[in-house]
């Protein structure tokens, strides 16, 4: 008798079991995990502080603070709406903090032709002081460059032509020519990143990688000798940080 | 057998045992407290650190102002934390290093309290060795060249002190006092510290203008070729006017006092300490974690060319094989003006701070 009951009880649990593992869901939790590499090799804030990369330009250099912003994850369906979740994200690797971001907001499932977010914030969000939490991590900009809040900090040290270890800052923020304070001239840097379609079935992860190397390469090969720091106010030097960040994110995979 | 003798003592013994239970008979509850939270702190950062398990009270406000004010915590009862912490001094003191109680300096600048439960990562300290305002409260008192003192002394005086069981049991329901309720309260207490009524402060607010002097200032402060003390040091939308963060600014080539450092273990962290916030400068001098510049101008004057390069120095160091941005004598008065700005006299004189 024990026996028909510890039998029929393990047929239960496999029909229990098998029956979830059928149910299909309507709506499923999207996670987005955020890793960094130097063209290819992994970097985490343990690597930090040591001279051990060199750049497109030839400098050595190190990272010492990383930190950025990312908005407006976005799922593109095939009739033209948009699922825009809700939140940002300030990805802070020295820390090791929001290295990941679950939404609050659950997705349908179903087939999407575009996964998107942005790097920084667009004009509609880039509003200054509106986030008690970025205000607290004094990550705003000032007011005589348009205000808003930066895109990314990206900070260390490079080995200059004279041999010297030197700080450089790579601040990106809204490109901002204030050369006459009262007619600021702007342009849009907040980068559109596409992942590409993807059918969500189930709760999913993406997992995006950050090449840092990509900053310093392409189209614009980097002189940190010369673009080493006061960069948020030299509006050209936030024009090509745009340009060469439209390559340095990549979906690295899409798991389940 | 008992004595007649005997029985009388034992209902004395239980007249003075229903006595005593008389007096320690008290209805446990604290009237909450809760911290009165600056609009221009509300509407611009994230909520204070308050943990759960130490909520504010009224009581136990009123028992931590008088255990801060005491010197009953020191081992000869001659040095309570007000006095390296004073209320005109922003609550720090003049002084470069401060006396304990056998008259031996420390090797650190008196820290300024205010706004202390907006330190968000909770690491306090120059060197952020301890985490969390009550551990903090922990440390001097034991310290041999601070109070020097003991807790079990510091409990055994409080303890048979004719008020202060009374003042726990109404804050904490005990009468039974321990070093945890002890700086429970004088956590309370500092975390009531809030300064948020500088002239700057007005400005923002639309009650009150500022020179032009200090707008310029101000300018000079927020621009990444100039000043860039914004990155540490806040702004307008972050009000407490410090990261509270760990950087070296370049004070020293050669490092000795290793910091955050020592703490951590990492050479990456050598020299670093945290950034003091600029608010109350015209009461908190002399500056820097080892209080070596006695005038705000000297400060002003390191960052413009007085950088020392070392292999920590923080990326936001501009100019440092010159020495620095090289301000302009008028940048540097501009920026000067704008600092004192920051000061905030009806937060020294606030009759709740003071020893009344």
């Amino acid at each position: 008798m024990k026996k028909l009951i510890a039998v029929s009880f393990a047929i239960i649990t496999l029909m229990a079991c098998q029956s979830d593992d059928q149910t299909i869901k309507s709506e499923a939790t999207i996670r987005f995990n955020f890793s960094h590499n130097w063209d290819g090799t992994i970097v985490t804030n343990t690597d930090f502080n040591n001279t051990q990369y060199t750049n497109a330009h030839g400098e050595t250099l190190s990272i010492e603070k990383l930190r950025y912003l990312i908005s407006k994850l976005t799922f593109h369906q095939s009739n033209g709406e948009k699922l825009v979740l809700e939140g940002y994200i300030l990805v802070d690797v020295t820390n090791g903090t929001h290295l990941s971001f679950s939404s609050k907001t659950l997705v349908p499932t179903g087939n999407y032709t575009n996964v998107s977010f942005l790097f920084g914030f667009d004009n509609e969000d880039n509003i200054s002081g509106a986030y008690t939490d970025l205000n607290s991590a004094s990550w705003n900009v000032p007011e005589t460059l348009g205000g808003g809040y930066h895109y990314m900090q990206l900070e260390g040290k490079y080995i200059n032509t004279l041999n010297e270890q030197t700080g450089y800052a790579y601040h990106a923020i809204r490109a901002a020519d204030n050369s006459d304070p009262d007619n600021i001239i702007f342009q849009d840097t907040f980068i559109e990143v596409n992942l590409g379609s993807v059918i969500i079935s189930n709760d999913t992860s993406f997992n995006i990688e950050m090449n840092i190397a990509e900053w310093f390469k392409n189209p614009n090969t980097w002189d940190l000798n010369i673009l080493y720091n006061s960069l948020m106010p030299n509006f050209n030097a936030q024009v090509m940080m745009f340009e060469n960040g439209q390559d340095v994110f990549s979906l690295e995979s899409v798991s389940p | 057998m008992l004595t007649k003798k005997g029985l009388h003592m034992v209902f004395l013994l239980l007249i003075v045992s229903c006595t005593n239970e008389t007096v320690e008979q008290f209805t446990y509850g604290p009237t909450p407290a809760p911290l009165n939270i600056p609009l221009i702190f509300e509407q611009n950062i994230l909520a204070p650190i308050i943990p759960f398990n130490n909520p504010q009270t009224v009581e136990g406000i009123t028992l931590g102002k008088k255990l801060f004010f005491d010197p009953i915590l020191s081992a000869n009862n001659t040095q309570a934390c007000a006095d390296c912490h004073t209320p005109e001094n922003a609550f720090t003191d003049a002084n470069r290093f401060s006396e304990g109680i056998d008259g031996i300096l420390g090797n650190r600048n008196s820290m300024p309290l205010f706004n202390l439960a907006w330190n968000y990562d909770e690491k306090f300290f120059w060197d952020g060795r301890v985490f969390s305002l009550e551990h903090q409260a922990f440390e001097p008192v034991t310290n041999p060249i601070e109070m020097k003192s003991t807790w079990q002394q510091v409990v055994d005086k409080l303890q048979t002190h004719q008020d202060y069981p009374l003042l726990f049991n109404k804050a904490f329901g005990t009468s039974t006092i321990d070093s945890t309720l002890v700086t429970r309260a004088i956590a309370q207490f500092e975390r009531t510290l809030i300064s948020a009524s500088s002239k700057f402060d007005k400005y923002l607010i639309g009650e009150g203008t500022l020179t032009v002097q200090e707008l310029n200032g101000f300018n000079v402060f927020m621009d990444e070729t100039k000043g860039d003390c914004f990155h540490c040091h806040g702004n307008a939308n972050n009000p407490l006017w410090t990261d509270n963060i760990f950087h070296n600014n370049g004070l020293d080539a050669v490092i000795t006092d290793l910091g955050l450092g020592k703490v951590t273990g990492d050479p990456a962290d050598n020299g670093k300490f945290k950034s003091p916030s600029l608010r109350n400068l015209a009461f908190t001098a002399p500056y820097m974690h080892d209080g070596r510049f006695v005038t705000l101008e000297e400060v002003i004057n390191h960052y413009s060319e007085g950088l020392q390069n070392s292999p920590t120095i923080d990326p936001l160091m501009k100019k440092v094989s010159q020495g620095g941005v090289h301000l302009t004598n008028e940048e540097k008065r501009d920026l000067k003006a704008f600092l004192f700005s920051l000061s905030d006299e009806a937060f020294i004189s606030n009759p709740a701070f003071l020893n009344q």
